[in-house]
C-alpha cells in the first residue's frame, strides 16, 4: 500500500532536479578512476608475480665475422664469447650457487621469438650478434649475493651482466603507482565534490521549503523526522543518478577494453591500453558506487538539515 | 501563586526585529487554563508576534515566557518539542500544504507525533465531516475557496486535540454563518478543557462571544473589561 505523500513538496524544488545528474557525472568519473586503479593493480601484480624471483644473465655474442679492426673493446668481447664454453661454465656457476632454483639457456628460437615484435621475422638471431641469455629463477626468499655472483660471472665469460630487471620493474611500478595515486586522489575529489553538491542542493532545497519546514516545526515535528524527509529524497536521487552514472561508465569501461584489445597487436608484453582485467569484486566495487553515491547524500542531506535546524527556536 | 500554574505567562516580554524598535513593549499577562480569550488591535500592533511569541516560533529580546508552568528560557530546544504538540495554530495565511489533500493536511500533526494510520483516520474524517468537507477529503487546498481552506486549517489546529488553541483571524475569510459555526466550535472545545486565544480585528465578534479581550495598541498590552456577563465564569 502507497504510503502517505511527504509533506515537503520536492518536486517543485529547483536545484533538486539537477542533482540525479550531477550525480550520475560524478559516478561516472569515480567508476572510471576506480577501475584504472584496480585495473593497475592488477597489472602491478602481474609484473611483480612474474618478474619477481627471476633474472637473465647475459653472456657477449658469439662471434659470426671478423671484427673491425679498429674496435679493440668490441675484439675483447667477441674473443670472450667466440665459443660455448663459457656459456657452459657460467650454467654450471649458476646452478651450484645456493638461492638459484634454475638456470636454462634461451635458444635460438626463443631469441627469435624475442625479437620478432620488433624487427620482424625477416632477420634470423644469426644475422645478428645477439648476447646469450640464461633465464634464471632465483629463491626469493633466500637470494643470492648478485654482487658476488657478478664477478664470479666476469671471470668466466668477461662482460657479462646480470639483469635482475630492478631498475626496469622500479621505474614501472613508480609510474603505475603515480597514475594509481592520481586516480585515487581524482577519486577523493569527486567525494567532496559530491558532498558539497548535495550540501548546497538540500540548503537550496531548506530555503525553497522554508515554510512548510517551520510548519512541520511549529506542530512538533522533531529534527530527525524532518531530516529524514530529505534524507530519503537525497537518497532516492543519489541512487537514481548513481544508476545511470554506473551505466554510463560500464558502457564506457566496455569501449576501453575494445581498444585494448585492439592495441595489443604486439603481444601481451607491449599493450599500449592495459586489459581491463577486473576480478568479480572489482565489479563488485564498481556496483557498489551509486549505493555509496546513495549513502554520501543521504547522510550529507540529513546533516546539513539537522544543522540548519538548529537556527530555528 | 496561580500565576505559577498558568498556561502561558508572559513577564516584561519585549520584542524587535534585528536593530529595529521594539514592535512588543513590557508584556504581562497570564492566561489560566482553560480560559478563552480574544487578541485584539489594529493592524500592525503586533497581534502575530505575540501569538508566534506564545507558539514559540521566536524567542522574546527580553523576559521570560512560560508555557504549561515551564520557564521556556529554561528548557533544552529538544524539550519544546513535547510543548509544541500541546498547542494547536491556526494561521493568518493558512499554510496549508499544496501537493497534499485536504485529509492529509489535516492528518499532519497526527503523523508527525506518530499516531498509527489506523488509528488516525477515523478522527481525520470525522473532523472534516464537521467542519462540512466530507466531499472534500481528496482535494488539494489550491483547488479549494479560501473559506474551505481556513475550514482545513482549522480542522488541522484541534485534530491533536491541543491543551491550548491559538488561532490567527480564523474567521477572516468565511461567511457570517459559518464565523458563528467556527465560533461554536471554539467553545466546544474550550468547554472540553482547552485553553484559547484567538487574534481578530473582528471587535463585534469578541463582543458577541462576552469572552475577555487582550487589546494590543502600539505594541503594548491593555486589558479591556471583561464583560460583565463573564465575569462570574472567568
Amino acid at each position: 500500500m502507497k504510503g502517505p505523500s511527504p509533506a515537503i513538496p520536492f518536486d517543485r524544488g529547483g536545484a533538486a532536479r539537477f542533482m540525479p545528474w550531477l550525480v550520475a557525472l560524478m559516478v561516472f568519473l569515480a567508476a572510471l578512476s576506480l577501475a584504472a586503479v584496480m585495473t593497475l593493480q592488477h597489472a602491478l601484480e602481474g609484473w611483480d608475480a612474474s618478474l619477481a624471483g627471476s633474472l637473465t644473465v647475459e653472456l657477449p655474442p658469439v662471434t659470426i665475422a671478423p671484427p673491425p679492426p679498429a674496435n679493440a673493446g668490441k675484439i675483447k668481447v667477441q674473443q670472450a664469447g667466440q665459443n660455448n664454453n663459457d656459456l657452459a661454465a657460467a650454467l654450471a656457476l649458476l646452478r651450484a650457487t645456493p638461492g638459484i632454483n634454475s638456470a636454462q639457456p634461451l635458444g635460438r628460437d626463443d631469441v627469435a621469438r624475442l625479437i620478432a615484435p620488433f624487427l620482424g621475422n625477416a632477420l634470423s638471431p644469426e644475422d645478428l650478434e645477439l648476447p646469450r641469455l640464461i633465464d634464471v629463477r632465483i629463491d626469493s626468499k633466500s637470494p643470492p649475493d648478485l654482487a658476488v655472483l657478478q664477478l664470479k660471472l666476469i671471470a668466466i665469460a668477461p662482460g657479462a651482466v646480470i639483469d635482475d630487471h630492478l631498475l626496469w620493474l622500479d621505474r614501472l611500478f613508480l609510474f603505475a603507482r603515480s597514475v594509481q595515486l592520481t586516480a585515487l586522489v581524482i577519486l577523493a575529489l569527486i567525494g567532496i565534490v559530491a558532498v558539497l553538491t548535495v550540501m548546497f542542493v538540500t540548503r537550496t532545497g531548506l530555503l525553497v521549503h522554508r515554510e512548510a519546514i517551520e510548519l512541520l516545526h511549529l506542530m512538533g515535528a522533531r529534527d530527525g523526522y524532518i531530516a529524514h524527509q530529505f534524507e530519503r529524497e537525497a537518497l532516492r536521487l543519489g541512487l537514481a543518478g548513481g544508476a545511470a552514472g554506473l551505466l554510463l561508465a560500464g558502457l564506457a569501461l566496455l569501449a576501453l577494453g575494445h581498444a585494448a584489445e585492439a592495441s595489443a597487436f604486439l603481444g601481451d608484453a607491449v599493450n599500449l591500453i592495459p586489459a581491463l582485467h577486473l576480478k568479480g569484486w572489482n565489479w563488485l566495487a564498481l556496483a557498489a558506487l551509486p549505493l555509496a553515491a546513495g549513502l554520501v547524500a543521504g547522510l550529507t542531506a540529513r546533516l546539513t538539515v539537522l544543522a540548519t535546524l538548529l537556527r530555528l527556536p | 501563586m496561580s500565576s505559577l500554574a498558568a498556561m502561558v505567562r508572559f513577564e516584561n516580554v519585549g520584542m524587535r526585529y534585528g536593530r529595529g524598535p521594539e514592535v512588543l513593549r513590557d508584556i504581562s499577562l497570564s492566561l489560566e487554563p482553560g480560559s478563552f480569550h480574544f487578541l485584539t488591535g489594529p493592524s500592525g500592533a503586533g497581534k502575530t508576534t505575540l501569538l508566534r511569541l506564545i507558539y514559540m516560533a521566536q524567542r522574546p529580546s527580553r523576559g521570560l515566557i512560560s508555557l504549561f508552568g515551564k520557564d521556556l528560557s529554561g528548557l533544552a530546544r529538544r524539550e519544546l518539542t513535547p510543548l509544541r504538540r500541546r498547542i494547536g495554530i491556526v494561521f493568518q495565511d493558512f499554510r496549508l500544504i499544496p501537493h497534499l489533500s485536504a485529509f492529509d493536511n489535516v492528518a499532519l500533526p497526527l503523523r508527525v507525533a506518530g499516531t498509527p494510520e489506523s488509528k488516525l483516520r477515523g478522527n481525520v474524517r470525522e473532523l472534516l465531516e464537521w467542519v462540512g468537507l466530507a466531499d472534500k477529503l481528496d482535494a488539494r487546498p489550491p483547488t479549494l475557496s479560501g473559506g474551505e481552506q481556513q475550514r482545513i486549517a482549522i480542522a488541522r489546529a484541534v485534530v491533536g486535540r491541543p491543551s491550548l488553541l491559538i488561532a490567527d483571524e480564523p474567521t477572516g475569510n468565511v461567511d457570517d454563518a459559518m464565523a458563528v459555526r467556527l465560533l461554536h466550535l471554539f467553545e466546544q472545545m474550550n468547554k472540553l478543557g482547552t485553553t484559547l486565544v484567538i487574534a481578530t480585528h473582528n471587535a463585534g465578534l469578541a463582543a458577541q462571544s462576552g469572552r475577555p479581550v487582550l487589546h494590543l495598541e502600539n505594541g503594548e498590552l491593555m486589558r479591556a473589561p471583561i464583560p460583565a456577563a463573564r465575569v462570574a465564569a472567568s
